[in-house]
């Protein structure tokens, strides 16, 4: 057991040091085939009235086609930031955001996002607020919405295509706003905190139902979210943040196969590498 | 649902019942003079009396309010969506929409007058300033309330000025607006018989005038009874459209009280 643990470890401290460092002294652009978002040296500090604050610190990491990765850390460390940044409503102080090759530094229209509230538009119905997205990149209302009766099926909301958002419950509503961002043109998706406003039980279902629906369509996936369990249940790859201004503490590999099921919230390799996280959390 | 607008409505028109009562009770006690105070029953039977004359001009008014009402709201509308995308002319222009308030209208009116003559077109104008600024100041201020959430979506989704204006902005400002447009429908009636006060010859306004002169205390009572009733249905209107329209918040301002 001991022995296991070790080899976790040594296995998080080499992929903590080899993936990174390319990009650190990289001033080149190295653009893998299948890497979709690079985040590059980011820094932010924003000019308030008295003084400077510095939110992001050469922050640097990176999002596979395909993969699910998520940032963890503590609150205010900036990751709502850095989500601005990336959907580009916020310009970086320094430092490169690209994706697909080509930098997107304060150009918006290339991610889908999904808010921490649902933000759902309380005037449209469900099937006319999933499609939004798909709307303003002018696609016909007509098709789109035939298509997404079929999606809020897959998803379990059947039924409720012509309900208006405030007829739904909490995690129903949630649901909704993922489909609008899985429906959504753009590859990435930024999630952000989608379920700290959920009750604890209502959670725990989320996070097995995003589970699913993640691993049936691999769309690529960055996930903010302040519960270690929920990032190591979800996520191929964790990034550990620092408090402000936040830099990148350590990127964790998470070694779990996939399917993956809530039961492995049991395991003792994964209260293992809960707690070397909550450590490097608590250190801050 | 007829029961619940049954205790909704209620309550007030018991106490307006009351209150009519208590007035003719008072009116036949101390035996006051028809034309110091006339009772709700004289107001009732004058009214009755002349109803035709009254008719038409309820008729004038009610023309009036309606299109200076519609000219006030296009007005209002058009200029909180002109000033709204530029945040620098806004600025500028904002100053100028409250000094508009505060022009007395009698003394604007005679002005207006000598511009526009003695047609429809000085009232409209009177009552289009009165109604445009709630319409304007509500939407404007409706517009700047936009969800932040909503918004950051729309723009990380690459939402055009134009989609975010149409498709979040003007829809989310629509409870505000309302409230504007609620409050310009009352005063829009208003207006109107301050209109009629000067240089007319049909109207409510014009008939309270007339009888201000003769000392028909009754007919006067018979005209502010008219002018009463126009405001609340120029208010119902608004309300009933408003609830069509923005049924969104209707169902949720329902579901709390629950």
């Amino acid at each position: 057991m001991q022995q296991w643990l070790d080899d976790v470890s040594t296995k998080l401290n080499k992929s903590a040091t080899g993936d990174t460092v390319d990009t650190f002294t990289g001033k080149v652009h190295e653009t893998r085939e299948d890497c979709l978002l690079q985040v590059q040296g980011v820094s932010v500090s924003f000019a308030d009235a008295k003084e400077r604050v510095h939110v992001l610190d050469d922050v640097t990491l990176s999002v596979d086609r395909g993969q699910f990765v998520t940032i963890i850390g503590p609150s205010g460390s900036g990751k709502s930031t850095l989500f601005h940044l990336i959907g580009g409503l916020l310009r970086p102080t320094s430092g490169d955001i690209v994706i697909n090759g080509t930098s997107v530094v304060g150009q918006t229209g290339h991610v889908s996002y999904m808010p921490q509230q649902p933000a759902l538009f309380p005037w449209r119905t469900i099937e006319d607020n999933v499609i939004l997205a798909q709307e303003l990149a002018g696609h016909s209302k007509k098709m789109l919405r035939q298509e997404a009766r079929q999606w809020l099926a897959n998803v379990g909301l059947a039924g409720y295509e012509r309900a208006y958002p405030h007829m739904l419950s909490g995690g129903m509503q949630q649901r909704a706003a993922f489909l609008r961002a899985l429906l959504s043109p753009h590859e990435l998706m930024l999630l952000d905190e989608p379920f700290s406003a959920l009750d604890a039980l209502t959670r725990s279902e989320m996070q097995q139902w995003l589970l699913e629906q993640w691993e049936r369509h691999r769309r690529s996936v960055l996930f903010v979210t302040h519960s270690i369990e929920e990032a190591l249940l979800l996520s191929d790859t964790i990034y550990v943040l620092s408090n402000r201004p936040a830099h990148v503490l350590e990127r964790v590999q998470v070694p779990f196969a996939r399917p993956r099921q809530q039961a492995l919230t049991l395991d003792p390799a994964f209260a293992a590498l809960k707690q070397q996280i909550a450590g490097m959390l608590r250190q801050q | 649902m007829s029961r619940r607008r049954w205790s909704q409505a209620g309550p007030p028109i018991v106490a307006v019942l009351l209150l009519l009562i208590v007035w003719q009770l008072a009116v036949l006690m101390f035996e006051v003079e028809k034309w110091m105070l006339p009772s709700p029953i004289d107001i009732v039977t004058e009214a009755i009396h002349s109803a035709p004359s009254l008719l038409k001009h309820t008729w004038a008014t009610l023309e009036l309010t309606l299109i200076g009402f519609g000219c006030g709201a296009a007005v209002g509308l058009v200029v909180a969506m002109l000033l709204h995308p530029i945040p620098l002319v806004k600025r500028a222009i904002y100053p100028l929409i409250i000094l508009s308030q505060n022009v007395p209208t009698i003394a604007l009116l005679p002005l207006l007058m000598i511009w526009f003559g003695f047609g429809l077109m000085p009232k409209i104008v009177v009552i289009t300033l009165v109604c445009f600024f709630p319409i304007t100041i509500a939407l404007m201020d409706g517009l700047m309330q936009t969800d932040r959430t909503m918004l950051h979506y729309m723009r990380m989704a690459g939402a055009t000025r134009a989609q975010l204006f149409w498709k979040l902005e003007l829809p989310h400002a629509m409870p505000a607006l309302f409230s504007g447009l609620k409050i310009a429908a009352t005063y829009s009636v208003m207006s109107a018989i301050v209109a009629e006060w000067l240089g007319t010859d049909k109207g409510i306004g014009y008939y309270m005038v007339l009888q201000k002169a003769a000392f028909r205390t009754d007919r006067m009572f018979v005209a502010i009874a008219i002018v009463v009733l126009m405001s609340i249905t120029m208010f119902s209107i608004v309300q009933a459209i408003e609830r069509r329209v923005v049924h969104w918040q209707a169902a949720r301002s329902h579901q709390r009280n629950k």
